[in-house]
């Protein structure tokens, strides 16, 4: 690892724009300062989604009435679903990581539009407001969940309109972003970076970034319609007005599997930076890697059916969505596979990130496979709206993304901030939110197999024992999550001061600039010669 | 990666004539809603809509005198709504 410290700038957190003070960083076209704006944000929404997760979970270690009512109850999961979707893991990697690193890991000194870039953090901030009015205004909080699931979603008398409304007005930061990036990465990479030589994080970022521009305006126009169907009575979706509620499910799906595949892609990206760090090996498969992440943003267009396979939809239909359903498991397998044969035969160096990187691989196989039993169509009649499809759910995007993110975070930390966490209580952090986890989803399997519905505040008896096993696992996750977010505050104010520019040997421009980086990130643009992954001079190393 | 394209101008003569094709394009979709063409009916008024779209596309919006690179990116995109909508049909033309 490099000690090389030849700081020539000031920092862009030490550097002093046009503003002072807090007007300095909301005003800020910066795209690390941005990137860090959304962290903020994500990391104090994460946290009252997270404690709304807890109480749910709390009402649930018990049947009948333990801390909350029906509606509560109904309002909390709608709450949780909606900040957790809309507000973290939508925006989640690509806002804060890609726009922190994009740049810098293709060569450029911003992103293509820096005003554009602010602009989207300030419509996701209104946006998010919006969706906070729908908890105090009106008739309260809405109870649909966060599927807005037609006719229910114009009946409820509940408010439902802000919440739909702000998240169409957050698709628009999520258009925004995916614009900037895709122009970015056409425009301003640096010279000799072909396309077969960009990193992989910003490859899954141009995937990521064509769904967020073209699936988000479906859903955009889906919110329209119930907020016109809501206000002027128009039968969209409503059957008593000659609507049909099954388009409901289609229009809302179209956007929203694809979604799933916005979360899932930069957390794959991230994986694929990590995994050859720390076994210091170049990435195996890197073509594959590639054609696999787009070939992942286009078959995840075509699925979105397997989310209504007892909506009531034609038999052809069924066949076609769980047929294409099998085909988008192929190139996830293949990423996995890649990845797994990256780390054979490497020098593995067990730090903090790849503890995350690679409990990633392991719960998004439980994940990944349990969605293949839902994508079968006999499996699925059984399984649909239950706490299987619950659990699934939770380890793919919190187990795929949330962990992606944490080792993301923990990588990229020390460059980010210019300081070291303590790495004693970032593994205690990881190793105690991963038991909490695995008590906390795995007995959802179990208790969906045995029939327990998903979205109830009550339940059988007989499903008592592993409710009380899963309840308590909320609670050691959260306590993970304390013990990880502590760290990592405290770090960020107190930790030990660092300018080594390569923490951990990467081999990415990101570990070639200043610690942290300066305002326009490199003196001069890079010219690219090598692949992103060369690990030749370690096995040179290694063979003497 | 550098900024040297080539700026076009559209004279005036070929806007007005696609303006006049629009407009022409905007009567006949009005006109066919007098016809009865059924289960063909959404896909006639789609037929008029894309051509009208392709021509703003192509004229007004310049994608005919553009680098290959942006007409490939948008009939792309136009085939993924295609295949979209294909796949939609498969529930709603067999329900």
């Amino acid at each position: 690892m490099s000690e090389e410290n030849t700081q020539k700038h000031k920092s862009f957190l030490e550097y002093q724009g046009k503003y002072k003070g807090i007007l300095g960083w909301i005003l800020s076209t910066d795209h690390k300062r941005i990137g860090l704006l959304y962290l903020y944000t994500m990391l104090f929404f994460f946290s009252l989604a997270a404690i709304i997760g807890l109480l749910m979970k709390t009402q649930l270690i018990a049947p009948g009435h333990t801390i909350m009512g029906p509606q509560t109850y109904n309002s909390l999961f709608t709450l949780h679903g909606i900040i957790m979707i809309f507000i973290i893991v939508i925006p989640g990697l690509p806002a804060v990581f890609g726009n922190f690193f994009l740049p810098i890991m293709i060569g450029a000194k911003d992103v293509a539009f820096p005003r554009i870039n602010l602009l989207s953090w300030w419509v996701y901030i209104i946006g998010i407001m919006i969706v906070l009015t729908s908890q105090f205004l009106g008739d309260g909080p809405p109870d649909t969940g966060w599927t807005f699931y037609a006719p229910y979603s114009f009946r409820t008398p509940t408010n439902v309109l802000p919440a739909v409304f702000g998240a169409f007005v957050m698709g628009f930061s999520s258009i925004l972003t995916g614009i900037n990036f895709v122009v970015t990465i056409h425009r301003m990479r640096a010279p000799g970076m072909s396309w077969l030589k960009m990193p992989l994080f910003p490859w899954t970022l141009y995937g990521t970034a064509w769904i967020q521009i073209l699936a988000t305006p479906v859903i955009g126009i889906t919110l329209l319609l119930i907020i016109a169907e809501r206000t002027l009575g128009i039968g969209f979706f409503d059957p008593a007005l000659g609507g049909d509620p099954i388009l409901y499910q289609h229009l809302f799906w179209i956007y929203s599997h694809p979604a799933v595949y916005i979360m899932i892609l930069p957390a794959m990206g991230v994986i694929s930076e990590v995994i050859p760090v720390f076994s210091r090996k170049g990435i195996y498969g890197y073509k594959a890697i590639v054609l696999s992440t787009m070939a992942i943003a286009f078959v995840g267009y075509f699925v979105w059916g397997h989310h209504m396979f007892t909506s009531g939809m034609s038999g052809r239909a069924l066949y076609t969505f769980s047929f294409l359903t099998f085909l988008v498991a192929i190139p996830s397998a293949i990423k996995v596979f890649n990845w797994v044969a990256t780390m054979h035969k490497g020098s593995i160096h067990m730090h903090t990130p790849f503890y995350w990187a690679v409990s990633f691989l392991f719960v998004f196989m439980i994940g990944g496979l349990s969605g293949l039993v839902l994508g079968s169509l006999a499996t699925n009649v059984h399984l649909h709206d239950t706490h299987f499809v619950v659990a699934h759910f939770h380890f793919i995007v919190f187990g795929g993304t949330g962990f992606a993110f944490m080792s993301a975070l923990h990588y990229w930390f020390p460059k980010m901030f210019g300081r070291k966490y303590d790495e004693v209580w970032a593994n205690l952090g990881w190793g105690v939110f991963f038991m909490g986890f695995l008590s906390l989803y795995l007995p959802m399997f179990l208790l969906g197999m045995r029939g327990m519905p998903r979205r109830y505040y009550d339940y059988l008896p007989e499903f008592h024992g592993a409710n009380i096993a899963s309840s308590l696992g909320a609670w050691v996750m959260v306590a993970g999550i304390l013990i990880i977010f502590a760290n990592l505050i405290w770090s960020a104010r107190h930790g030990k001061k660092t300018s080594e520019k390569n923490t951990w040997g990467g081999k990415t421009l990101e570990w070639q600039v200043d610690t942290p980086p300066s305002l326009e990130n490199f003196d001069e643009i890079p010219t690219i010669t090598k692949q992103p992954y060369d690990y030749s001079d370690h096995s040179e190393k290694l063979n003497q | 990666m550098t900024n040297d394209e080539k700026t076009h101008i559209v004279p005036y003569k070929t806007q007005i004539t696609v303006l006049i094709v629009l407009i022409i394009l905007t009567a006949i979709s009005v006109a066919v809603t007098q016809l009865e063409f059924g289960n063909m009916n959404t896909l006639v008024a789609m037929v008029l809509a894309g051509t009208k779209s392709f021509i703003v596309l192509a004229w007004f919006m310049h994608l005919k005198y553009e680098k290959k690179l942006f007409p490939i990116m948008v009939t792309s995109v136009v085939i993924l709504f295609l295949l979209v909508l294909f796949v939609t049909f498969f529930d709603y033309s067999y329900r």
